[in-house]
């Protein structure tokens, strides 16, 4: 299999819609574990209430055999619907949700929010001791603002998956 | 699944019955004539309701995982679904087993398990298990149906999904208050699922591509498997039409076997670690390869690195996912089978007038065949175990109303090897988990689908032991099921292994304390018969054939035979070993790779 030759490892970002009914989680991270893919990272919210219908974005890391697999494996669960490699279909944008605590006084709260600014990063809760910051963005943004914020007082952090979606008039 | 489907065919109202009724009625409505069974406290109500009725049989088996290997055997050899009803708990998890194995080699199956009631779901109630939460690796797909509202819809989507694309066992688990609940009933049509249609139609211009590919091969074979069994018997006339009118030669995994008839001239035998030496040479030297319902699996290609190196593969599957999972293929069809070889045929009249010239092909393969690489040093003192199946294809010769089923070993290989498939759906066996205990109840289905039909399990005296509770089974039933052991007092096929792998240290697979087969036979209310020497063999043969209840032949074979050609793991096809007196070209040892494969 993929261990015994030396492809390059690829990332990919997919778009699943599938039937909001128990259980569809279970089958994804179910196929994802049982056949050794890796999952970076995995988010998924109902986009159609009347129609029940589920968007799961995931990122996965393999090589390209394992990455087609992945799309055909999903494809083949029952309660998936669709599946789109939005890495090979074209330009998409993808953002991430970061809520960061910073605790601190001070020189340290004053740089904070002074960063926090330049990475518009919006305060949406504070006391005279701490902030809450939000900010969205691609994953190595958020990676950079939680750096930054580290030696500045940074308590607690919390962090979504991808959500992504294709550039220009195509949809899924 | 979710709003119930309306009654827009008809203006009266669905008929109104309890849980346990709607299961009956949509399995009759599925044309489900036989159900495979055990019961308990959360399937009692199922089996009251089928206590009052007379369109399904019931067949008690004596294990849950029989019942599903029954069901897979009723299936194989008749190519509908197979039904399984079971307790929760316990009951579902025997049957867990049978679904894997069902799973791997593609067979069509519904399981309904039984559940606690829902309102104790979660609570770690009496016989309570997590039944589709311990199945969802398990199953094609699985469903726990907590509204009686949706039960008919659920059922039928069950046998909608078991049955199409790659077909495979399905789990419908059945809370007890539902099955008391009072539901409407609908019928399969109004039923049809949402969103699962596989793709069965093949691309028409890959297959004109696949038919360049096969007009200029010079060394071109064909590569069929489980696939085109799955496609049904007419899947298998039209390969076997288009392999007579190409000239090309024809090999069969394991699971394909009778897909081609093992008796035409084109046929080079199974394919793989205990394929022919013909098959393997051709499937490593030929230039255009076309892959029919067969998922290139590890024991059929060996190291894949060194897989057929110099070939177009053309791959045709209904399963996308089976292509390029382990050998990246020059052609990908997905499609069904049957659908692609009437296409291909198709395309082949059309545009090839006459054979194509690979008489050198062929001289080569004639030469490779010369090898006679299943040959074995019969002698008077002991019995051969291929003798014994040699022996057994003699007796079985020219009837067209046998099925042979397998247990798990050497035995299993040799009776691939050794005995005659010219028709689909006669050879049953469990060929992707490899699941010790699955040829009796196998046989029992197959038996209990085709009465009057001769139905063998040809065993290992351990295997055997694993579902040999089922001889009460086919007692119950009258079932004249035949039960040929080929006793080698091994676990052969892992004594085998230690032999060639693990320096000759014999770790735990002596048969210690074997029972005595005859009795035993007797005990069940069967009846056994034994050989000892080499002219028993075609005595109890005769025996068996005649007898009119289930049996048990134990045939004491040569404990020391080794089943050949074999290709050791992490090896190719072109490092077969052929016999004994290979062994000391190789040092399987060094190889790492090959040690880890099983
Ligand atoms: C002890 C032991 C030794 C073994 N040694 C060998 C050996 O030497 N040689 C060997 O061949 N096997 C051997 N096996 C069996 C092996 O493990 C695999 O089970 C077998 O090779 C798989 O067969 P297959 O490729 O035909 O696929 P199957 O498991 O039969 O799968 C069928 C394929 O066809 C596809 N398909 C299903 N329906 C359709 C349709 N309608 N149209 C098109 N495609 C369809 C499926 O998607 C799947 O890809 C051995 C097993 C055991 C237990
Ligand atoms: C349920 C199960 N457990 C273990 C194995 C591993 N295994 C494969 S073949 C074999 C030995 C089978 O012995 P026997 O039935 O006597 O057949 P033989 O190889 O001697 O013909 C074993 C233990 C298996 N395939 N299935």
């Amino acid at each position: 299999m993929s261990y015994l030759n030396n492809e390059p490892i690829e990332r990919h970002t997919f778009a699943v819609l599938v039937d909001n009914e128990p259980g569809v989680l279970a089958r994804v991270i179910g196929l994802f574990s049982g056949r050794g893919y890796n999952i970076e990272s995995l988010t998924v919210a109902e986009i159609d209430h009347e129609k029940q219908l589920s968007r799961i974005t995931l990122v996965s890391r393999g090589t390209r055999m394992v990455i087609d697999q992945i799309k055909v494996q999903l494809d083949r669960l029952v309660p998936i619907h669709t599946v789109l490699d939005l890495t090979d279909g074209g330009p998409f944008v993808e953002r991430e949700l970061a809520l960061v605590k910073v605790v601190g006084t001070g020189e340290h709260r004053v740089e904070a929010l002074r960063i926090a600014d330049a990475f518009r990063a919006r305060v949406i809760d504070s006391t005279a001791e701490s902030f809450v910051f939000e900010l969205t963005g691609s994953a190595e943004k958020l990676d950079a603002f939680v750096d930054i914020m580290r030696p500045l007082g940074l308590a607690e952090l919390s962090r979504t998956g991808a959500a992504a979606i294709a550039r220009g008039t195509a949809t899924i | 699944m979710t709003a119930a489907p309306t009654t827009d065919q008809t203006t009266a109202a669905p008929k109104t019955m309890t849980g346990a009724q709607l299961v009956l009625e949509a399995l009759a409505d599925q044309g489900v004539d036989t159900i495979f069974g055990y019961p308990g406290g959360a399937v009692l109500p199922i089996y009251d309701a089928l206590y009052q009725q007379n369109r399904i049989k019931h067949v008690l088996v004596r294990h849950e995982q029989a019942a599903v290997h029954a069901a897979e055997g009723y299936a194989r050899s008749t190519g509908k679904v197979g039904v399984v009803l079971v307790t929760s708990g316990p009951g579902a998890t025997n049957a867990v087993t049978g679904l894997v194995d069902a799973l791997m080699d593609s067979i069509p199956l519904v399981c309904l398990t039984g559940q606690v009631p829902t309102h104790l779901i979660g609570n770690d109630a009496f016989q309570e298990a997590d039944t589709t939460g311990i199945t969802r690796p398990a199953t094609k797909h699985n469903y726990l149906v907590k509204d009686v509202n949706q039960l008919a819809r659920t059922m039928h989507e069950a046998f909608f999904v078991a049955r199409n694309g790659r077909p495979g066992p399905v789990v419908v688990d059945l809370p007890k208050d539902v099955q008391f609940a009072s539901g409407p009933y609908y019928g399969p049509d109004i039923c049809k699922p949402k969103n699962y249609k596989p793709q069965t139609e093949p691309d028409h211009a890959a297959i004109e591509r696949a038919i360049d590919l096969m007009v200029k091969a010079e060394r071109p074979i064909f590569y069929t498997g489980g696939g085109v069994i799955n496609a049904g018997p007419r899947a298998s006339e039209l390969l076997t039409e288009l392999v007579r009118l190409t000239g090309f030669p024809c090999t069969n995994t394991l699971m394909g076997l009778g897909a081609f008839p093992a008796s035409d001239k084109q046929f080079v035998g199974m394919l793989g670690m205990h394929g022919t030496y013909e098959a393997n040479l051709a499937m490593h030297g030929c230039d255009v390869m076309i892959c029919i319902g067969a998922r290139f699996d590890d024991r059929v290609t060996g190291k894949t690195s060194a897989f057929s190196p110099n070939s177009k593969k053309i791959h045709v599957d209904i399963d996308a996912s089976s292509i390029n999972k382990n050998i990246r293929v020059d052609l990908p069809i997905v499609g069904d089978a049957g659908r692609a070889l009437e296409l291909l045929l198709a395309a082949w009249k059309k545009r090839v007038a006459a054979k194509p010239k690979i008489d050198a092909w062929w001289k080569q393969i004639e030469f490779w065949r010369a090898r006679d690489c299943l040959r074995y040093g019969q002698t008077k003192d002991v019995i051969k175990p291929q003798y014994a199946l040699e022996r057994l294809r003699a007796a079985i010769q020219g009837r067209d109303d046998v099925f042979i089923s397998t247990e798990v070993g050497q035995h299993q290989m040799w009776a691939a090897q050794f005995l005659p498939f010219n028709k689909p759906n006669r050879w049953l066996t469990s060929g992707g988990l490899g699941t010790m205990g699955y040829g009796l109840p196998a046989a029992i289905g197959a038996q209990i689908a085709n009465p009057g039909a001769l139905c063998i399990d040809v065993a290992g005296e351990a295997s055997i032991l694993m579902n040999i509770q089922e001889m009460a089974t086919a007692v119950q039933y009258r079932l004249p099921v035949k039960v040929f052991i080929l006793n080698n007092q091994w676990m052969g096929m892992v004594r085998q292994w230690q032999q060639l792998l693990h320096g000759e240290r014999y770790s735990q697979s002596y048969s210690e304390s074997l029972p005595d087969f005859v009795k035993l036979a007797d005990a069940f209310g069967g009846v056994g018969m034994r050989a000892e020497k080499y002219d028993d063999v075609d005595r109890v043969i005769a025996e068996m054939l005649a007898a009119d209840k289930p049996c048990i032949v134990d045939v004491a074979v040569d404990p020391n035979e080794n089943c050949f050609p074999m290709i050791m793991g992490g090896h190719a096809h072109n490092e077969m070993l052929l016999g004994p007196e290979d062994r000391k070209s190789q040092d399987p040892t060094a190889r790492e790779e090959g040690m880890v494969l099983v």
